[in-house]
């Protein structure tokens, strides 16, 4: 747990995909092909726009960041007590589109969201460090 | 879920009694939680509902004990994430497949 209390964290995942970044930009900004892949949305490619992504699980509190036809979107995403963003780049390559996503999100002590003791959250990290570094 | 489950500062005090003390009592819990045994029973099956405590009966007596395997998406949410958007870039690719150019 040493990594979570230094930086805010990422995710990558890249793909290359054999479709031009046209193709692929469609895909991932009109509502009826993203519930395709993603989940069920009222996404607008406009800076601003609010959406939310909707499964049965729950949903995810978004608004557009950024656009940027065929090249690149960001979005935040709010999910679980987690604020984070998510960007896609589109970098084309001879034999189609080279995607990444990246999704980045802040530490539980950073965050200003946390309902109740905000104060407690990395008391409660440590403590349970702890516990952990016990247990196998 | 998890977040909102532990956001409470009640909650997160009887579940990180758990995770120090080990397993115990909705009694033993009510002496030090400084609210009612109902209010405490009620936060248990908030955390049972979300996986982060298992109840055990025992005669006329309940025990709880805190299942940290629950956690894992909470220390670590990139492992989860990362996954959850591979799955996704798989079925973006079949999409891909399935739209007209």
């Amino acid at each position: 747990m040493n990594e979570t209390s230094t930086e805010t964290l990422s995710v990558v995942v890249e793909r290359e995909l054999s479709y031009p970044p046209e193709k692929i930009w469609r895909a991932l900004t009109q509502p009826h092909l993203i519930e395709e892949w993603l989940m069920k949305n009222d996404f607008k490619p406009v800076v601003d726009h609010r959406f939310n992504l909707r499964a049965d699980w729950g949903a995810v509190d978004c608004q557009v960041m950024a656009v940027e036809p065929n090249k690149t979107l960001s979005y935040t995403w709010a999910a679980y007590g987690l604020d984070s963003v998510v960007t896609w780049t589109l970098t084309p390559t001879s034999t189609g589109t080279h995607l990444r996503m990246e999704q980045s999100g802040f530490r539980p002590d950073q965050q200003q969201a946390y309902q109740g003791a905000k104060g407690g959250w990395p008391q409660f990290f440590a403590a349970l460090e702890q516990v952990l570094a016990r247990i196998d | 879920m998890l977040f909102r489950t532990l956001a409470d500062p009640t909650r997160r005090a009887l579940f990180e009694r758990l995770c120090r003390e080990g397993e115990k009592t909705v009694g033993a819990l009510t002496a030090r939680a400084g609210v009612s045994q109902p209010a405490v029973s009620k936060h248990l099956g908030v955390l049972k509902q979300a996986g982060l405590v298992r109840d055990r009966h025992e005669g006329r007596q309940t025990h709880y004990s805190a299942q940290l395997g629950a956690l894992a998406p909470l220390i670590d949410w990139t492992s989860q994430m990362a996954g959850f958007w591979q799955n996704r870039f798989d079925h973006l690719e079949d999409l891909l497949k399935r739209m007209d150019q």
